[in-house]
């Protein structure tokens, strides 16, 4: 399994698992159907900062950014290639 | 942090407490209000700067030692301590979400307590129901200008900067406020507790605030930047219930050892043991899950979010039984200010209210359950 690969896994592990949705597809919008509320963004806010040693700042609280797994998964990718 | 430090700094905590707000604090609570001395007084100990880093002149205290704070500080004053959830709350926002600008502008003043922070969200129709806001943000060329009523907002009457959230563009958005002749204060009176917490209602009539005093972007106003703030928020009453519970059961454990009644002392009675014990027992069970709950923010841990939110409905709910239980103890004695066994009753109600009500707790701590 390569990096993206991995990166994929675990943010559609935490999403399935805080959602309880295992269904949910990769381009789903979390925000937008009331999967995730309040209270989930900021619990995906601190995984993504803990499991991927990142800082989120406040400038990149786009909505766009996190709106379902894929692009989750290429704000992270983005986020990396700037470290 | 050891249990040695630990003590010890609870032992710093309380020390500065007796000295410089212990004798003043029932003053301020008739009058509804305290001295600006006392904010600097507060600032010298490092305790209004305790969530900023040193940086931008504050104490980075880590989360257990802001729970110590708060316990001892709503033992003696709540009224007091929610200068500290109220304007760490603005530092919190500004920290996480503001701009290197923003921080090195705001922050120093923030622990300095040169400036007051106040968060303003709640609105006559938005309490509970936060996405209810109805205050407007119009955006005019590199300002917004903002439109609307704010209410309940702690250390409104006295704040310099007001963390604001309107609407603009239906999307909900937090702006800095400064302190200026637009932003409408009045006085919130006949409080049922923390009455000198100087809460006011605020009126915002065309305020013109500059693009740069965003903080994160339009639309992160809510999920972000509101729940940040609410998250510090119930963590720290969380630790001030604590304190409350505490407090009850040391007063309550000296009463019964001296009060005699039918030619015993009260604690000799089985039905007075039931209630000591429950009293004693719970309080430990909220501290354990305050510890907890500061590890696991400690370590940026996910679940700190829902934890902290079971923290403060556990601490709020507890420090309302126990809260009870001590005046009944106490019985006549416990209903008068001669003790300050009243002062915890009434405040322990509010705390079942701020930072989200008990019920709200329930939906969101069994949301996240199923």
């Amino acid at each position: 399994m390569n990096d993206k690969q991995e990166m994929y896994y675990k943010v559609r592990d935490f999403i399935c698992k805080v959602t309880r949705k295992q269904e949910l597809k990769d381009d789903d919008d979390i925000f937008e159907g009331g999967i995730i509320n309040s209270l989930f963004a900021m619990q995906l806010v601190l995984f993504l900062e803990k499991q991927f040693n990142i800082r989120i700042n406040g400038t990149e609280l786009k909505r766009d950014n996190f709106k379902n797994i894929n692009t989750i998964v290429k704000f992270l990718e983005e986020k990396q290639s700037k470290l | 942090m050891s249990d040695y430090n630990q003590n010890q700094y609870q032992r710093y905590v309380s020390e500065f407490l007796e000295s410089n707000i212990t004798p003043y604090a029932n003053k301020f609570e008739k009058e509804g209000s305290f001295d600006r001395e006392i904010i600097y007084k507060i600032s010298e100990a490092g305790f209004l700067g305790a969530n900023i880093p040193e940086d931008y002149g504050g104490s980075n205290l880590d989360m257990l030692q802001i729970g110590i704070i708060h316990e001892q500080f709503a033992r003696v004053s709540s009224s007091i301590r929610s200068i500290l959830t109220s304007s760490g709350m603005v530092a919190l926002a500004i920290l996480r979400w503001g701009n290197e600008k923003q921080r090195r502008k705001w922050l120093p003043r923030l622990a300095s307590g040169e400036c007051v922070g106040a968060f303003a969200l709640a609105e006559q129709e938005a309490g509970s129901d936060a996405g209810n806001i109805q205050m407007e943000a119009v955006r005019e060329k590199n300002h917004y200008i903002l439109n609307g009523q704010k209410k309940w907002v702690t250390m409104g009457q006295i704040a310099d900067l007001y963390l604001v959230f309107a609407k603009c563009n239906g999307n909900y958005t937090a702006f800095l406020v400064e302190k200026n002749k637009c932003v409408l204060v009045e006085k919130q009176d006949g409080l049922l507790g923390l009455r000198a917490s100087m809460i006011a209602n605020l009126s915002f009539e065309n305020c013109k605030v500059s693009d740069g005093n965003i903080l994160g972007v339009e639309g992160a106003g809510l999920e972000y930047v509101a729940s940040s703030c609410l998250d510090y928020g119930r963590y720290t009453v969380a630790w001030a219930c604590l304190g409350i519970s505490q407090a009850c059961v040391d007063i309550c454990v000296n009463y019964v050892k001296k009060r005699r009644q039918f030619g015993a002392a009260l604690i000799e009675h089985q039905l007075i043991q039931q209630m000591i014990t429950r009293m004693i027992v719970s309080t430990n069970a909220v501290r354990l899950y305050c510890n907890n709950v500061a590890r696991l923010r400690e370590n940026g841990e996910a679940e700190s979010i829902v934890e902290t939110w079971s923290a403060k409905y556990l601490s709020s709910k507890a420090a309302n039984e126990i809260a009870s239980n001590a005046i009944q103890i106490l019985g006549a004695e416990g209903c008068c200010d001669k003790h300050p066994i009243e002062r915890y009753f009434r405040e322990a109600k509010i705390f079942e209210i701020i930072e989200g009500t008990s019920q709200l707790h329930e939906i969101i701590i069994a949301g996240s359950y199923s």
